[in-house]
């Protein structure tokens, strides 16, 4: 029989965090999580807030101090439930967890970090490796895409930003990655060459196969001008990033940095691999591959164990608290259908409107209702049914599958998972 | 309609496609968002850019090859059935699925029956027929397998690589033993599992076989050896779906018998378990198939659900642990691909971590690059050994030379990387519960 004080459903930034925070009060935790998680897909870049969800306000942002607009969140916010300290503890967790791995910590203010589209992001933490490309330093800018990875064009994101006004002269170019690479290869080919150091061919036809970052560095440096640094697609190397960067920056004699990229999003998994070893230190146990399916309780109706499909056979695993952080509509914690949404596992009471055309606005960057689909907690983060009676009074949620706010209108992603996750682990362990 | 109109409330979308057919993969390819999850987790694009990976390799091509002039294309053979797409894929892609259709496919139509390649990969696929003739003389075996003109000869004829060792056969199979043991020592009607050994385990170690017989036998459970075949697992990988099938229909039989008895079905390699939940039920479709799927374990994680593994392990561990310390002691543990898939990549270094002085510890979430049958082919050699190279670095940084796993070709990736010798967690179990 399977028994740890603390299982938690989902293997994401919200759950991994949770597991940690319950781990640290001294709680035996169990991880059960049906995938990779979607930091796969993810920027790599953490929020707190960076936009306020009233999209006709002119105030609406980007927020230059996210702490400062906490008071203007509708009360059923996720933020607003667990408070201010509580985001603060969680990002304190993070910073730990993280190292100099990540930046942004000395200060509440957002940093502006440029996208791959060329737009302005703001953030409260960003990767060391995309540090020097911070907006606010006026020092020109060298964007520097590949030919053959057309998810960064780098001509065009530099267009945009020159638009935006950024305080300094920015150029894009595109060069051929060197080392005569399929057209189809991917991107995590690139990254292990880079990662590796593998001899490549390199851009001049010369006889000698040389190591890929110098190049890379022999690729790019033409095309520098006077510019004090270099951004790339967020793509230099994995275990050994640090290195490859540091190299391309002798190599080149300016700062480089990388633009967080969409999926998949190699920043998202160095991040992963952190938390992974964070997990790991922290005494967690993690257990992947297959969908928690269902649940089993006691006579009291308390919960007493979740049901893990494998291959029809329903394992049962129980423990004293559960936590749900299964994810949303995106990482499948809600599911949908014609009439309704819902929350598969417990079954969890989640409200939305009743007619399927009233789910959404006409307009693409609309104030959609389905984003704001989830379950709804109470004070102390566990979801309650229709009457506002917690479903079960030992099973908490955190992360994407609350309702309540629109995370890719405010981006506020990802520090609403940290603070609840960090929130329901430590709540959690507190009532074992 | 233009974005702004109001819809028109009789309008419905309808299904489109039939439900319920079995074999028709269209469900499977419509529900992929090319998010890339699995072009990320998949160990061969990683290292060779002229693998197009699995999002192409299973829903791409899927659709391509509904026109009749599409053939397959020829890099489906670099895939390595790893399976990692399957564990990566938010989306319930039958990602593997696809690829064993689509290799069959092309086995079937596009690669020449009169091929060096088409009679190595049926050779090796067969492994376990080739180790049926060789153990009828293990030691002549060995030795003949171990001549420089042996692995000449299958380099440069077969395609096999000349840079492993084969692996030894034993000189009396585990099923041999087992007669000769005069079959199980214990009966009870409420606790039975059928022991699916597989070949590996039968030919090469037979100690794995052992121990789970003696393993089971100390929890009180009668253990069956029922007639077997392959799983299925190399044919699969190189496209010979014909012989799976007809491997597969005698294990479905055999296997049915028992679980018809009451028997639970245990796997002491977590390829053949995966062999029988996974792909027997998405490839086949004999009658007891599903009931066989659901009645299978691996065999530790039978035990962990089944009993209080935890409570005998700390009863045991309050005994003498000096053979424990010395024979395994600190161990480089690494959870292969296909246990990973099966939820059990955490299970061995959990359970067998409470035996003092046992202490295994993970190397990490790489893949060993040896998958099977493909890392013994001499123009996968390469790229199997790159593959491994992660693996071989963190085995490296353990402070042992003992390695640990449960997969049959992971420990000889294994020991071929780093020269460690390599243990099945029954062994520790063994070593910890049996007396």
């Amino acid at each position: 029989m399977m028994h740890d004080d603390i299982v938690v459903v989902g293997g994401g930034l919200a759950g991994t965090t949770a597991a940690i925070a319950a781990a640290r009060e001294g709680a035996s935790v169990r991880i059960l999580t049906h995938k990779e998680s979607t930091l796969r897909s993810a920027s790599g870049l953490i929020d707190v807030l960076g936009y306020l969800p009233d999209t006709e306000s002119a105030t609406r942002g980007p927020l230059q101090n996210p702490y400062g607009h906490l008071d203007a969140l509708p009360d059923d916010h996720p933020y607003s439930i667990v408070g201010e300290a509580k985001i603060r503890d969680a990002f304190e967790l993070f910073d730990t967890l993280t190292g100099d791995q990540y930046l942004g910590g000395h200060t509440d203010a957002n940093a502006l970090l440029p996208t791959f589209g060329g737009s302005m992001k703001p953030t409260a933490r960003y990767p060391a490796s995309t540090a020097p490309g911070l907006l606010s330093r006026p020092v020109d800018t060298l964007l520097v895409g590949f030919d053959r990875l057309v998810d960064f064009d780098a001509p065009a994101a530099a267009d945009h930003l020159e638009h935006a006004d950024v305080p300094f002269d920015v150029r894009g170019v595109t060069v051929e990655f060197p080392g005569g690479f399929r057209a189809d290869a991917k991107l995590t080919r690139y990254v292990n060459a880079l990662d590796r150091n593998e001899d490549v061919d390199p851009p001049n036809q010369a006889a000698e196969a040389i190591p890929a970052r110098e190049a890379l560095a022999t690729a790019v440096e033409p095309h520098l001008e006077n510019e004090g640094r270099v951004g790339f697609p967020a793509m230099l190397g994995d275990d050994h990033a640090a290195a490859v960067r540091s190299d391309l920056e002798t190599l080149l004699g300016v700062d480089v940095f990388e633009v967080p990229m969409g999926p998949p999003s190699i920043p998202g998994l160095r991040l992963q691999d952190t938390l992974d070893s964070a997990l790991r230190d922290n005494g967690v146990r993690v257990e992947s591959g297959n969908p928690v399916v269902g649940y089993e309780t006691d006579a009291r109706g308390v919960l007493d164990a979740v049901l893990v499909d494998r291959n029809g056979n329903h394992r049962p695993y129980h423990a004293d608290q559960f936590i749900l952080a299964t994810g949303g509509l995106v990482g499948k914690g809600l599911e949908t259908n014609r009439e309704t949404a819902r929350e598969p596992v417990f079954d969890c009471h989640v409200d939305n409107p009743p007619a399927r055309y009233e789910w959404f606005s006409m307009e693409a960057f609309g104030d959609h209702e389905f984003a704001r689909f989830g379950v709804h907690p109470d004070d102390h983060l566990r979801p309650v049914d229709e009457t506002l009676e917690p479903e079960f009074d030992n099973l908490r949620a955190a992360g994407a599958v609350l309702g309540g706010y629109d995370f890719a209108a405010e981006k506020s992603g990802s520090g609403v998972s940290l603070a609840t996750g960090y929130a329901a682990g430590t709540a959690a362990a507190r009532d074992l | 309609m233009s974005d702004t109109e109001t819809p028109d409330d009789e309008f419905e979308p309808v299904q489109v496609f039939d439900e319920g057919e079995t074999m028709d993969l269209r469900e499977g390819a419509d529900s992929c968002y090319k998010c890339t999850t699995c072009d990320t987790s998949c160990p061969v694009a990683e290292v060779d850019d002229d693998f197009p990976g699995p999002k192409f390799q299973g829903p791409e091509q899927w659709r391509l090859k509904r026109k009749d002039d599409v053939e397959i294309d020829d890099s489906i053979m670099s895939c390595s059935n790893c399976m990692r797409c399957d564990g990566a894929c938010p989306s319930d892609v039958p990602l593997s699925q696809m690829h064993n259709e689509a290799r069959a496919s092309y086995v079937e139509n596009q690669q020449s029956k009169l091929s060096r390649k088409y009679w190595r990969n049926r050779l090796l696929s067969n492994y376990r027929l080739m180790a049926a003739l060789g153990s009828k003389a293990p030691r002549l075996t060995n030795f003949v397998l171990g001549l420089g003109i042996t692995k000449w000869v299958n380099d440069r004829v077969l395609g096999i690589t000349s840079e492993r060792d084969f692996p030894e056969f034993a000189a009396q199979t585990f099923r041999e033993w087992w007669r000769e043991r005069g079959g199980n020592r214990i009966q009870d009607a409420e606790k039975r599992v059928a022991y699916f050994h597989g070949c590996y385990s039968n030919y090469n170690t037979p100690e794995v076989g052992k121990a789970l017989v003696r393993v089971f036998e100390s929890f009180g459970y009668e253990v069956a050896v029922p007639e077997q075949r392959c799983s299925g697992t190399p044919m699969f990988a190189n496209g010979m779906l014909d012989d799976a099938d007809r491997a597969a229909e005698v294990n479905v039989k055999s296997l049915g018998r028992m679980v018809d008895e009451g028997y639970d079905v245990v796997a002491s390699c977590t390829s053949c378990s995966m062999s029988l939940r996974q792909e027997y039920p998405e490839l086949f479709d004999y009658d007891g198939t599903a009931e066989v799927s659901a009645a299978t374990s691996e065999a530790l994680e039978y035990l962990r659900f089944n009993e209080d593994l935890q409570g005998a392990i700390a009863d045991a561990d309050a005994e003498a642990t000096d053979e424990l310390v010395t024979e395994f002691g600190r161990m480089a543990y690494h959870a292969p691909c296909h246990a990973r898939n099966q939820g059990l990549e955490g299970q061995a270094v959990e359970i067998l971590s409470e035996l003092t002085g046992v202490d295994p510890e993970d190397v990490g979430d790489s893949c060993s690059g040896i998958s099977g049958t493909y890392g013994w082919k001499t123009e996968h050699y390469d790229t199997s050994m790159q593959i491994g190279e992660e693996m071989f670095d963190h085995m490296d940084a353990v402070d042992t030379e003992t390695g640990l796993t449960e997969c049959p070709t992971c420990a000889m990736q294994m020991e071929h990387g780093t020269d460690y010798e390599i243990r099945h967690p029954l062994e520790v179990l063994e070593a910890a519960l049996v007396d």
